[in-house]
């Protein structure tokens, strides 16, 4: 393996470390309005991630960062060619960034349903415009021969990109609700536990539309492959162990099915980075936009170094915060 | 405008509106670890109810500082698509760095500190605190490694035209990164020492059953405002001779100075001047201290604009070499002289400390309330000074700006972006300050109940976590 093949694996985990750690703070921005009866179940769903989200979210910029400095052909072309969609894309950051810390900042209805809707809406346009692009960088987008973007807006909203969105924003869902079936006591546990098992199957037929679709574009006829297998049935299993209660294994499940899906796209990517519905010829490519090896080197000796530091403290802070929290408890703490 | 303008504004206007608050987080997160640092070995519960205090500023600010660096991450292939081309392989080093290094740190032990009062040891909570201000340092560090870069580019060779990465360790000891850094986070202390005084001071202005606590926070800000203020502008003299070696048309600029001089004076104040008007007003001419400010020496020759402008297309072609020489003239003055107002302004409240007076001299304690805004205008100046005094390059010597601009994105997207981000950008600004003012203003809230299972075990406390 090539050290520019080895950066696009990193960047690969990267983003698929994005989704399964802040997938499923983005489901439980999009469902805290519905699973919280009052502004006590709103912030007990808000609280399960209270200590997580801010660093999971850095997967994020991890990997603009590394894509910008391993591959920085992609970066550049990515992000001015996705323009108003990266400009949405950070609306939507920022408003649930600010809402998490400023929703509980004033004892008023108005201020906090104004808060609640920003998250929600944040979260959900974030997974939806995230999953529009990687399916545009698959399907195709026009690219010229300098590996300029030359479409408008309106190419990035093509039908498969749109889809692979909706199925990135379901599988959030699920992910997000199982995690706060599984951190959660009392009602909201039912509630959330109800909410997951209902949708992992609907989730499930979306993301066998969307194989069948992948497949259909890359030509590669309409057998999926063993990982795409594992990804559909672990949505089903995903419900069957909510419904027995174990929802701990049921976070796996739908952890894995979301790790799957994100890992199925960067492979069929692979070797190519973006696709040009302009001609192949003009594809971009881990060869032709990669940095040079001096630079892979250094990025390399550092990810060795701090990344295995990083997974530590990260897995430390999952111990810390291991406990179910209830909305009593929210209830009791609300002097603060 | 055009479609560089447009680009440069919201550039300018982001990265402004985000230096805004990260020196508040950096300086407040030392500052709180600090107060946390003396309940700890102290267990007095005023330094519990101080560091609770400022720790909600804090949090309150640090959301803003986090996602407005968003932008500042997607910006560069967002508007400088061209320059993100030409030199990823090199400046995307350290902005990664940031990311892994900086970020994770900053964001997981935020986290931990917030949520896990009443869950960790209260040591190793202390330790989470240290950790936050650690990762906000980290993240200067990397930034300004790669900030540094553009201002005086090094450790790479030019390979068919495109400079490549060929010594990272020259990146690392770069010397505009190493004094730069140094710099920033001296200010950055002294931007977190101001606020904690004026709110403190604010606060015994109002008197208060916390009055005696507020005076605790008073002093220490006080006590560590004026020798890190003075030593950063120390540290910010020897950047400009640093940057003077390298740029010299940067410190030229910042003294509207167009023909060579040697010694080279330095006027307190002129009228007129700017790019085309070439013999402005000089008033009070100090004579000898631009030699020293740009050269470290008495009788040092600073380059004149003219010869330097005649150089640069000798040697790049045709082109205008010279930066806004209005904003470089300003920017300089201004921060230097909010720097020795606000030292001033230190000076008078140690002075007050010694006589015991601090909490009862209603004219310093309204001073320095609203010095408040004295550490905004400073950053604003200095990174005006140092950004603006680039141009007209992007990388010094490698790429001019106006070729850095994304080739595929137009004007309207750019103004979409621009109108767009601009709003958002107020809104939060607001929202910031509206809710650092009233936080604020709070009365101090009692020392946390003690859980009655660490009072039996002779622990001093199990504080409640906060909450969202």
């Amino acid at each position: 393996m090539t050290l520019a093949q080895f950066w696009f694996l990193l960047i690969a985990i990267v983003w698929t470390g994005f989704f399964v750690l802040e997938g499923f703070d983005l489901g439980v921005g999009m469902l805290h309005g519905v699973l919280g009866r009052d502004d006590a179940g709103r912030r007990t769903a808000i609280n399960t991630i209270g200590p997580l989200w801010d660093g999971n979210e850095v997967w994020l910029v991890v990997a603009g960062a590394a894509m910008f400095a391993a591959f920085p052909g992609w970066y550049a072309t990515m992000f001015s060619g996705f323009y108003l969609a990266v400009v949405l894309l950070l609306a939507a950051l920022i408003a649930r960034g600010i809402s998490f810390e400023y929703r509980g900042k004033r004892d008023s209805p108005s201020w906090r349903s104004t808060f609640d809707g920003l998250l929600t809406g944040g979260s959900l346009l974030v997974p939806l415009l995230i999953g529009v692009a990687l399916g545009d960088l698959l399907h195709g987008l026009p690219i010229n021969a300098s590996q300029e973007y030359t479409g408008s807006f309106w190419n990035l909203l093509q039908p498969y990109g749109l889809f692979t969105g909706i199925t990135l924003v379901i599988l959030c869902v699920v992910h997000g609700a199982t995690f706060i079936a599984l951190k959660t006591s009392d009602d909201l546990r039912a509630t959330a536990g109800a909410l997951s098992r209902r949708t992992a199957p609907a989730a499930a037929i979306v993301l066998i539309g969307w194989v069948i679709w992948t497949h259909a574009i890359s030509g590669k006829g309409v057998l999926p492959n063993p990982v795409e297998v594992i990804a559909v049935l672990a949505l089903f299993a995903a419900a069957w162990l909510v419904h027995d209660g174990r929802e701990g294994w049921a976070f796996a499940t739908t952890t894995a099915a979301m790790a799957l899906t994100v890992l199925s796209i960067f492979s069929e990517l692979y070797p190519r980075v973006m696709i040009s519905s302009t001609s192949s010829a003009y594809n971009l490519t881990i060869r032709n936009t990669a940095s040079p090896s001096y630079t892979l080197k250094v990025m390399t000796i550092v990810v060795a170094i701090f990344l295995p530091i990083v997974l530590a403290y990260t897995a430390w802070t999952y111990y810390v915060f291991r406990r179910r929290i209830s909305v009593t408890d929210i209830k009791a703490h609300s002097g603060d | 405008m055009d479609k560089l303008d447009l680009a440069r504004w919201q550039f300018a206007a982001t990265s402004i509106n985000h230096f805004f608050f990260v020196p508040v987080t950096i300086g407040l997160a030392f500052l709180t670890a600090l107060l946390q640092t003396a309940w700890y070995r102290t267990t007095k519960p005023e330094y519990l109810r101080l560091t609770r205090f400022f720790g909600v500023l804090l949090v309150i600010n640090v959301a803003v500082g986090v996602v407005t660096g968003l932008v500042q991450e997607f910006q560069f292939g967002m508007n400088w698509s061209a320059y993100s081309r030409l030199v990823g392989n090199i400046f995307g080093v350290p902005l990664a760095m940031e990311g892994l290094i900086a970020f994770f740190l900053e964001s997981t032990f935020l986290g931990l500190w917030i949520f896990g009062w009443d869950k960790l040891p209260r040591g190793v909570h202390l330790a989470t605190i240290w950790c936050v201000g650690a990762g906000t340092i980290l993240s200067a560090m990397t930034i300004l490694m790669a900030k540094s870069w553009m201002q005086h580019p090094v450790g790479y060779t030019m390979v068919r035209g495109k400079p490549q990465l060929n010594d990272i360790w020259a990146v690392m000891t770069n010397p505009v990164f190493l004094w730069g850094f140094t710099h920033v986070i001296l200010d950055s202390i002294v931007t977190g020492c101001v606020v904690m005084l004026a709110v403190s001071a604010w606060q015994l202005r109002k008197g208060g059953a916390s009055k005696e606590i507020f005076g605790r926070s008073a002093r220490l800000s006080i006590g560590l405002l004026v020798p890190v203020l003075a030593l950063d502008m120390f540290i910010g003299s020897e950047l400009g001779v640093i940057e003077a070696r390298y740029q010299p048309m940067k410190i030229a600029a910042a003294e509207a100075q167009w023909q060579t001089c040697q010694p080279c004076s330095f006027s307190l104040f002129q009228i007129g001047g700017g790019n085309n008007d070439h013999t402005p007003t000089q008033i009070i001419e100090v004579p000898h201290v631009l030699s020293i400010l740009a050269t470290n020496s008495w009788n040092g020759r600073v380059v004149g604009l003219t010869p330097l402008q005649n150089q640069y297309s000798a040697k790049y072609g045709p082109g205008n070499y010279v930066p806004n020489v209005f904003i470089q003239y300003w920017a300089m003055r201004g921060m230097a002289y909010v720097a020795s107002l606000a030292l001033l302004v230190g000076l008078w409240g140690l002075w007050l400390m010694r006589r015991k007076q601090v909490p009862t001299s209603r004219a310093f304690l309204w001073c320095a309330t609203w010095m408040v805004i004295a550490p905004f205008l400073m950053n604003t100046a200095g990174w005006l000074l140092t950004e603006s005094g680039r141009q007209p390059w992007a990388v010094q010597g490698i790429m001019l700006t106006k070729n850095g601009v994304s080739p595929s994105v137009t004007a309207t997207d750019l103004w979409i972006s621009v109108v767009g981000f601009g709003l958002i950008y107020t809104a939060i600004a607001v929202l910031d300050a509206v809710l650092m003012v009233r936080y604020g203003r709070r009365e101090l809230t009692p020392a946390p109940a003690l859980a009655a299972e660490d009072r039996e075990a002779g622990e001093p406390a199990r504080v409640p976590s906060v909450l969202y």
